[in-house]
């Protein structure tokens, strides 16, 4: 992190490596989640698809508040689940930045979810038909055929997934609260500064940070997306 | 290589469909010819384990793929049932080379023909670095049948592998699906709504109509009802003139003329020179509108095919025309359309013996297509 100090305040560094951190941790946790939910919503007829669907856009449209308040009533110390967490696995999720990933990873997941959906019903099922004509089984055509042609689907998605997680404030700081060096990401960083008389120039460094941030985040989405696309169908 | 049968019985009923189908297939092309919506991608997917129906029964040689009344279901995977789909269904992420080793890789390499011969016959050498996206509809379609043929088929079902082609495209690979039927001794059902594609390829054919089996049989046979061709072409029969299917044998060559003389039994063709040896057997189709009829033998006539015949029956086809059933020698039927007012000023009935007029013989049981004589 001294390598930083050129540019950055060790507090800033500190908030970016955070914001990093709980957003790549975030992302990838929901990430195998998301495949499997994504499938089933696409594909699978069950009782329930619509109570599940429902569920998934719940932090989409629940104010960020309500979500972090339900987290820290289910994952806090005394939550049924952070409980047994703390109890049987010995570890914890309140007030660090391992409930600050898991804000991230909620947050996102109803972003991960679409983008990975919607690539799941472009794939032609008869290609999936004609591989099992030629003697492949159920697992190994998705494997196989499915997962690669949704693979830009899953590369849009983690991307949007993780942008999400890196601009988590509301419900990151109604869990885990505002801790420097913790908790204490980019988003909760600037609104720090913003609490200080004469945090302004602070508060735009911030701002300066997480523009830079979410603009990589875009163009790596994009030219991942492309690059796949060209993979899959030449030139696009 | 397994000489086995596929036996199939199907008995499916959806909401304004039933389909009841059973049947027999050896080695060789058995054409399913049928308008669509008759049954026959249905039974297709049957057979591939792709779709389950209510009640069947379908086994190839002692393998059952599926047997409702004991709870048996094979799954396609397990099957070795190579399909070749109207679209080509390549998969775009892989190359032709990846394609067409995808069977391969997973059923070992217990294929009658290598990729190698494969790739030879169906001419597709040159195309194995290529993604799917980069192919025309012919040459995607012959790296599916070469994906099918490399999975280690023991049976291949082909649906309408040309129907999503234009003539063109159907012309180039035409001469591959006749190639791969004498190189092949397995079942193939091949699945199509062109009566020329069954007269060329199919060795027998099932006709298909409503989810029934209308008819069965040696093509030629089956083929040359009349009510058979109506069923395949529609009720539309003004503009759908009867065709008749002959088997004939190269008889000799006419090299001053290249002309090539054909047998039909009791009569004889000449058609543009054949690249056969004498003694050749080849399909011809005639139009009952390329067949004109004379009462006496006409004397100075550019039109070279004139045979003899005899007025079986007269047919009303449409406000303006008639149909006229002809026999030819002991065993063959011609059509010949003709005017309402042709009919009654010549006078023809049923026994008169008459001239046919052979305008035109469509070949289609030969690789040289479509060659038309006059």
């Amino acid at each position: 992190m001294t390598d930083w100090g050129g540019w950055l305040s060790p507090g800033e560094a500190q908030a970016l490596w955070l914001s990093l951190k709980t957003g790549v941790a975030g992302t990838a946790l929901s990430l195998p989640p998301g495949v499997a939910v994504a499938w089933a919503l696409a594909r699978g007829r069950f009782r329930g698809k619509f109570a599940l669907d429902g569920l998934v856009h719940m932090p989409l449209v629940l104010p960020p508040v309500v979500t972090g308040y339900l987290l820290l009533i289910l994952f806090g110390h005394k939550g049924p689940i952070g409980h047994f967490f703390e109890t049987w696995l010995g570890f914890t999720l309140a007030f660090n930045w391992k409930g600050a990933a898991l804000a991230c990873a909620v947050m996102g997941f109803p972003l991960l979810v679409r983008a990975i959906r919607l690539a799941f019903e472009t794939v032609d099922p008869r290609l999936e038909a004609a591989a099992r004509t030629l003697g492949a089984g159920r697992m190994d055509v998705f494997t196989s055929i499915t997962l690669p042609l949704v693979m830009p689907g899953i590369i849009a998605g983690t991307l949007l997934g993780f942008a999400r997680a890196l601009g988590e404030f509301g419900a990151t700081i109604t869990f885990v609260a505002n801790i420097p060096g913790e908790t204490q990401t980019l988003p909760i960083a600037l609104y720090s500064a913003l609490q200080v008389p004469d945090g302004e120039i602070n508060a735009l460094r911030f701002v300066g940070l997480s523009i830079l941030l979410a603009v990589g985040a875009l163009a790596a989405s994009e030219y991942f997306a492309r690059a796949q696309q060209r993979r899959i169908r030449g030139t696009t | 290589m397994s000489e086995a049968r596929l036996s199939v019985g199907i008995a499916q009923h959806v909401e304004g469909f039933s389909l009841d189908v059973a049947f027999e297939a050896g080695p060789g092309v058995t054409g399913i010819i049928g308008p669509s919506g008759a049954g026959k991608s249905m039974t297709l997917s049957a057979i591939a384990g792709l779709t389950r129906r209510d009640s069947a029964r379908i086994a190839l040689g002692d393998e059952v793929f599926v047997d409702t009344a004991r709870g048996i279901f094979m799954p396609p995977e397990q099957r070795r049932v190579g399909y070749v789909f109207q679209e080509a269904r390549l998969f775009p992420h892989l190359s032709v080379a990846e394609n067409l080793d995808y069977g391969t890789k997973r059923r070992g390499s217990a294929s009658a023909m290598t990729r190698a011969e494969v790739v030879d016959l169906l001419g597709i050498g040159a195309l194995l670095d290529r993604r799917p996206h980069r192919l025309s509809g012919g040459e995607a379609q012959r790296v599916a049948i070469g994906r099918a043929l490399l999975s280690a088929p023991r049976l291949l079902l082909m649906d309408e592998p040309l129907s999503s082609l234009d003539i063109r495209r159907r012309r180039e690979i035409m001469p591959f699906l006749e190639a791969l039927h004498r190189r092949l001794d397995l079942p193939i059902l091949f699945v199509s709504h062109n009566i020329d594609e069954i007269v060329r390829l199919a060795d027998r054919v099932l006709v298909l109509h409503g989810g029934r089996i209308a008819a069965a049989g040696e093509v030629a046979e089956v083929l040359n009802h009349i009510d058979v061709q109506s069923l395949i072409l529609g009720a539309d029969d003004n503009a759908a003139d009867p065709a008749t299917i002959l088997e004939a044998r190269v008889s000799r060559h006419d090299t001053a003329h290249h002309l090539t003389e054909l047998d039909i039994g009791g009569a004889s063709l000449a058609v543009p020179a054949l690249a056969l040896a004498p003694g050749a057997r080849v399909r011809l189709r005639l139009h009952a509108r390329d067949i004109a009829l004379a009462t006496e033998r006409p004397a100075a006539l550019s039109i070279q095919n004139v045979i003899e015949a005899k007025i079986v029956e007269i047919k009303t086809a449409g406000p303006s025309q008639v149909d006229v059933e002809l026999a030819v020698g002991a065993q063959h039927r011609l059509f010949a359309r003709i005017t309402n007012r042709a009919a009654e000023q010549l006078q023809l009935a049923s026994g008169r013996p008459v001239w046919a007029l052979i305008k035109s013989v469509a070949l289609v049981g030969d690789l040289s297509d479509g060659a038309r004589a006059t």
